[in-house]
């Protein structure tokens, strides 16, 4: 039932055009709300869109970006306000009026093409270009990047000649749309909203703050976000690895980790907590790009943290040759000759010094000098390092209310953290908002459907170069012209990156021009992009399934590297399959499906309870699930985190508005017994103990958010359970916060020793569980409280206190704990000894073995996937990945959602994390489902199966064969009595296994058609 | 196209001559066709003998697709799909595995070697996996050399 209005606005500010934004944009326009989003420069896109590719599965960046631009782009409860800044906020939570100023592009948004014929014609052509590094020059009219949203350039009125000279204007000649406008004029004015989303990013340290590494001085240092641009098909050196001194290609390349991170001399802290990623990543693609680089990364701990990361990092070691050396470099010194770097450095085996070709520094990040103005028009307070403070327990909101916040601009966080934050900040606002959704929300009209049947086919053929990522291996011309020489292709072109928002618009003109009634792409993969292709034809007035997609990237160009001439063949095998499958694609009806507007969740854990209660509070009714007794998951063991909460205090506050929320439905010690139905029309049995007895309950949901949790790991190394003196550091948190901790009395350990790793990145275990570290720090801490004299010692491989807890890790070694590195080749060893654990081990710095005898050993051994998650990802239909954690749709931007539709993840189910983390993911599985609880009908599947009565002879081998009982005999004319098959299509999944299997050819799948298969194989083939 | 082409078949030889089979894969939209995309983006280098048709499920392959690729030409064929278990249509992927069983024998009787078509389960977080499925099975087919057996041939 849509609750009464509460008076306030059902529209939402975003601050930021980067992935956050545009993600948090993209969530509540989906879900019945309209958005403003504010950008300050020319397109939307921020940092991601300068970015090559992404860790750790190596896409690449504008890929995967591009979309979610044109969407935004092109969303029609989506206000783009580009060149935009905000000046002021007025009003209450809820009635929030804005003020801002859009600066003057001299270009008119409505007019312009995006045709880029005034860029060329603009005389003033040697200015510096920001997005490149300054790599490269722009004109005084530019377009931010090539596939910039909106796809229309700039005007720099401070350098254009019409407007410092008044002379000039050969850019207004040159447009031919009379899109160029000088006397545009800068305007202020102002938009009601109910909340607002700061999403306005960070950038990167600025070098000065490493002078001894000659930045600006030396030609051939570089920033990482240069290197960036270095390697991007669409930079300034098109994809080729030169350097900028003389065009050379660089053979010795070292990066130079840490630049303005974890250096508390120029009041920079923190960890970056991506710099490691993506300098090891830069260097795996610069060896990409040419084989003969010799990559070395100069770094102090490689934090590899994340999921799949220390895999990644491995792989960029053993089999791209990656050197990973541990060692600060002190400073760089160019050879005027050659202009090649002498870097002197310190590492395990003393001072040395050694020669590179280029040098990269892998800056950290630091909120821009501008959003400290920006804080305090909106009046939301910084912390000393100029980021917005967050707390872990509401990590989406700033200190005003109304206002939230995601991404780095609250620290520095890599794209995954991005984008959960930025759906976590989604659905705040939506819960703030819940009585206003679909208040100022348009509905889209698209235009009319052509007609197609009876038609000859005439078909449009669209082959992508991908910057140079199909380009560089297949010849991208050669395809589209064989794809011109077959039959019924009417048009054939190429394109640069078919995903961008100016190809999108070419395709339609396309079709509009050569009135295609088919269409043809061949770039990447379906999974990916066809929906976006699909949404194109559509507004072209095609029908979605009248579009066919081949992929000659993932299965051409990055797989046949070294093979260019059977990677171009293969390409137009492919090509013309697409081509034969097209020719007898069918317009495919639209299925309306309604909508059970409730959610279950699984796991009643910090995530689960938070998660139930953000959909709750977005107006959803929630069923919580938990398997315990009691709600609390894995958090009820922790006591404080390192930032010093009481977990304990705010896990019964949780618990108890979970409990008492009147929409929420807590169902405790009860187990999941069956899941069924689809998106929008689940139905879930439990089990659960009612008064000794073993019951069964069935509910209806429409989505499904899985949150259950994690387990920590009983150690079995180091001769755990062998003494009482050794324990887990689970085991000694409890101790620390225990008023009777028995022998574990913190106040009689003279000396502790910590292993850190015990069980992780271990080959049967090739993760790193992501908190120990931080606890083990936090124990360290308390222990030092409790008593300054106790020795600890932690012996450690890499101490991954990424973000801000580093400033805890600083804290530490300031309180006297000791650190101390070892290698996986040389772990310490314990014995036991007169009941006491004797560690042995070896500290490389000081080349020497060491031994201690302590009180007290700790062994950080980290956390395990949850038992029954395999039975769960069964029922559910979803993948875990290799270790066991549940598998998200996509590492990058889809990180809370599971590639099946209507099924969302939360918390350490997904991977080790913080409570902030599992918190903000939670979150984000709220703002996720409310894409598809805010509808009243979804649109199904359309690609089910249809019977052909008249070739049934309703043998019934098809009902046995549907998993989903979706195909039933029945008598089709009652006159006649003729019996046969009869397709549910809300129920029906569209496998095929009745067509596959019909003894009659009476059964076909739509989009799947028998006739399209058999033709793609004969083309292949004639 | 190839230089050494058998006419009527799909076969090329490779610059050096060497027979190198053209291989149909029926892949899975859910799990094998994923992975093969995550060996596209982890840039794993597999032969370029295959050409892919997605399906929803390995449970939409009709044995007919299979024998009419063998007789247009086609070396071998390949069919992938989940994980038993896995399934995204819950057990599409068992109605195939007891299909292909039957056209197995099929094949035989036919006097196909049954080398030349193959089934497999790859999941979507298995690149390497299906790169190696790939060249296994490009090998298999290699050994047994050009299809002729169902090709259809012109009348002279």
């Amino acid at each position: 039932m849509p609750e009464p209005s509460t008076g306030k606005v059902g529209a939402v500010l975003v601050v930021g055009g980067g992935i956050g934004g545009v993600q948090a944009s993209l969530d509540l326009a989906d879900s019945g709300y309209k958005v403003y989003l504010v950008e300050r420069a020319s397109a939307i896109g921020g940092v991601m869109a300068m970015l090559d590719k992404t860790f750790p599965t190596n896409d690449c960046s504008m890929c995967i970006l591009s979309p979610k631009l044109v969407a935004a782009g092109r969303h029609e409860n989506i206000e783009l306000l580009t060149q935009t800044e905000v000046l002021g906020v007025t009003g209450e939570p809820g009635n929030l009026r804005v003020k801002l100023r859009r600066h003057a592009r001299s270009v008119d948004l409505a007019k312009c093409t995006g045709c880029g014929d005034c860029l060329t014609k603009c005389p003033v052509r040697d200015l510096t270009n920001d997005f490149e590094g300054g790599l490269n020059k722009r004109r005084a009219i530019y377009r931010l990047y090539a596939q910039a949203v909106p796809n229309a350039p700039t005007i720099d009125r401070a350098q254009c000649l019409k407007f410092t000279k008044d002379k000039c204007g050969a850019c207004q000649k040159a447009c031919k749309a009379g899109a160029i406008d000088y006397t545009q004029q800068d305007q202020e004015f102002e938009v009601e909203v109910g909340s607002i989303v700061v999403t306005a990013g960070s950038k990167i340290a600025p070098t000065v703050l490493r002078p001894e590494y000659g930045h600006g001085r030396y030609p051939n240092v570089v920033t990482s976000l240069e290197f960036e641009r270095i390697l991007s098909a669409s930079g300034p050196y098109s994809g080729h690895v030169k350097r900028p001194s003389d065009g050379k290609e660089p053979k010795r390349i070292a990066w130079l980790q840490c630049v303005g991170s974890r250096d508390d001399s120029v009041e920079r802290g923190y960890c970056s907590a991506m710099c490691c990623m993506y300098a090891v990543k830069e260097a795996v693609i610069a060896k990409e790009h040419a084989k003969d680089v010799e990559p070395t990364v100069f770094y102090m701990d490689m934090r590899s943290y994340g999921k799949d990361f220390d895999k990644y990092v491995e792989r960029a070691e053993q089999q791209y040759g990656v050197r990973l050396l541990r060692a600060r470099v002190a400073e760089v010194r160019e050879d005027p000759q050659t202009r090649n770097l002498v870097l002197r450095f310190a590492g395990d085996s003393g001072q040395r010094s050694e020669e590179f070709d280029l040098v990269v520094l892998s800056c950290g990040f630091v909120p821009p000098p501008e959003l400290a103005e920006l804080s305090k028009r909106l009046d939301i307070e910084l912390d000393r390092f100029g980021f917005a403070t967050t707390d872990s327990w509401s990590p989406t909101a700033t200190s005003r209310a109304g206002i939230g916040v995601a991404g780095s601009f609250a620290q520095p966080m890599a794209i995954p953290e991005t984008v959960t934050g930025a759906s976590g900040a989604a659905a705040a606002a939506e819960e703030m908002l819940s009585a206003e959704r679909g208040q100022l929300a348009v509905v889209k009209e698209m235009p009319a459907e052509t007609d197609v049947r009876g038609a000859a086919p005439r078909i449009g053929v669209f082959v992508c170069h991908c910057g140079i990522n199909i380009g560089g291996i297949v010849r991208v011309p050669e395809v589209t012209e064989f794809a011109r020489s077959l039959p019924h292709v009417v048009y054939a072109e190429e394109n640069l990156y078919s995903c961008s928002g100016d190809t999108q618009d070419k395709i339609k003109d396309r079709i509009r021009e050569h009135r295609l009634n088919r269409v043809v792409v061949a770039s990447c993969s379906p999974r990916t992009h066809e929906p976006l292709f699909q949404a194109t034809v559509t507004e072209a007035g095609l029908n979605p399934h009248l579009f066919a997609m081949t992929n000659i990237r993932d299965q051409c160009s990055w797989v046949h590297m070294k093979e260019p001439d059977r990677a171009t063949e293969k390409s137009k095998d492919l090509v013309k399959m697409a081509v034969a499958r097209a020719l007898r694609l069918k317009p495919l009806p639209k299925v309306k499906l309604p909508v059970t507007k409730a959610g279950l969740v699984i796991g009643g854990g910090v995530a689960g309870m938070t998660a139930a209660l953000a959909l709750a509070g977005e107006g959803f009714d929630v069923f919580l699930v938990e398997q315990e007794k009691t709600l609390g998951g894995n958090a009820r063991s922790i006591a404080r985190t390192v930032e010093g909460d009481d977990v304990r205090a705010r896990l019964a506050d949780l618990a108890a508005k979970a409990g008492c929320h009147p929409r929420i439905k807590v169902f405790t010690g009860a187990g999941i017994k069956a899941i069924d139905g689809f998106v929008g029309n689940f139905q879930t049995t439990i089990q659960r103990d009612v008064g000794g007895e073993r019951k069964e309950e069935s509910f209806k949901h429409g989505v499904v958010v899985v949150a259950t949790g994690a387990q920590y790991r009983t150690p079995t190394e180091y001769c755990y359970g062998q003494s009482p003196r050794i324990v887990s550091q689970k085991e000694l948190e409890q101790a620390l916060e225990s008023s009777n901790p028995g022998p574990l009395d913190p106040f009689s350990f003279r000396s502790v020793v910590m292993v850190q790793c015990v069980g992780s990145r271990e080959p049967e275990r090739p993760y790193c569980s992501r908190i120990c570290c931080a606890e083990a720090v936090k124990n360290a801490l308390k222990l030092k409280e409790l008593n300054p004299d106790t020795e600890v010692y932690v012996l450690y491989r890499d101490i991954r206190t990424y973000g801000l807890r580093e400033e805890y890790y600083r804290q530490a070694r300031q309180k006297g704990v000791v650190f101390i590195r070892y290698t996986p080749e040389r772990k310490p060893e314990v014995r036991i000894e007169a009941g006491r654990p004797l560690v042995t081990g070896f500290d490389p710095i000081l080349n020497q073995a060491i031994e201690f005898a302590p009180d007290l050993l700790v062994l950080s051994s980290g956390l395990v996937p949850q038992a029954g998650s395999e039975q769960l990802a069964q029922m559910l239909k979803v993948p875990l990945n290799a270790e066991g954690f549940f598998l998200e749709a996509h590492m990058k931007l889809r990180p809370v959602d599971f590639a099946t539709e209507g099924v969302f993840m939360a918390g350490l189910c997904h991977f080790p994390k913080f409570i902030d983390e599992a918190t903000a993911q939670a979150q984000a599985a709220a703002g996720r489902v409310a894409t598809i609880l805010s509808r009243d009908t979804l649109e199904a599947e359309a690609t089910v199966a249809s019977v052909n009565p008249d070739r049934c002879s309703a043998c019934h081998m098809c009902e046995g064969l549907c998993a989903y009982r979706a195909i039933e005999v029945k008598t089709i004319n009652e006159r006649t009595r003729k019996q046969a098959a009869v397709v549910n299509e809300a129920l029906c999944k569209g496998c095929g296994a009745c067509a596959a299997n019909c003894r009659s050819l009476a059964i076909d799948i739509r989009g799947f058609q028998s006739e399209n298969i058999s033709r793609e194989i004969a083309a292949l083939l004639d | 196209m190839g230089e050494s082409r058998v006419p009527g078949a799909a076969t090329d030889m490779t610059a050096g001559g060497e027979f190198s089979p053209k291989i149909v894969a029926f892949l899975c939209n859910w799990c094998s066709y994923a992975g093969a995309d995550l060996a596209g983006i982890s840039r794993i280098q597999y032969p370029p003998s295959i050409r892919v048709i997605r399906v929803p499920c390995s449970g939409r392959v009709d044995p007919f697709y299979i024998l009419k690729a063998l007789q247009s030409g086609a070396d071998g064929v390949l069919i992938s799909g989940c994980h038993p278990g896995d399934c995204h249509y819950l057990t599409g992927n068992y109605v195939a595995r007891r299909r292909f069983a039957v056209l197995n024998d099929l094949l035989g009787f036919a006097g196909i070697d049954p080398g030349r078509v193959s089934f497999s389960w790859v999941s979507a977080a298995e690149g390497e996996r299906f790169a190696e499925v790939v060249r296994e099975v490009t090998e298999k087919v290699r050994l047994l050399g050009p299809n002729r057996k169902l090709l259809k041939e012109e009348v002279a």
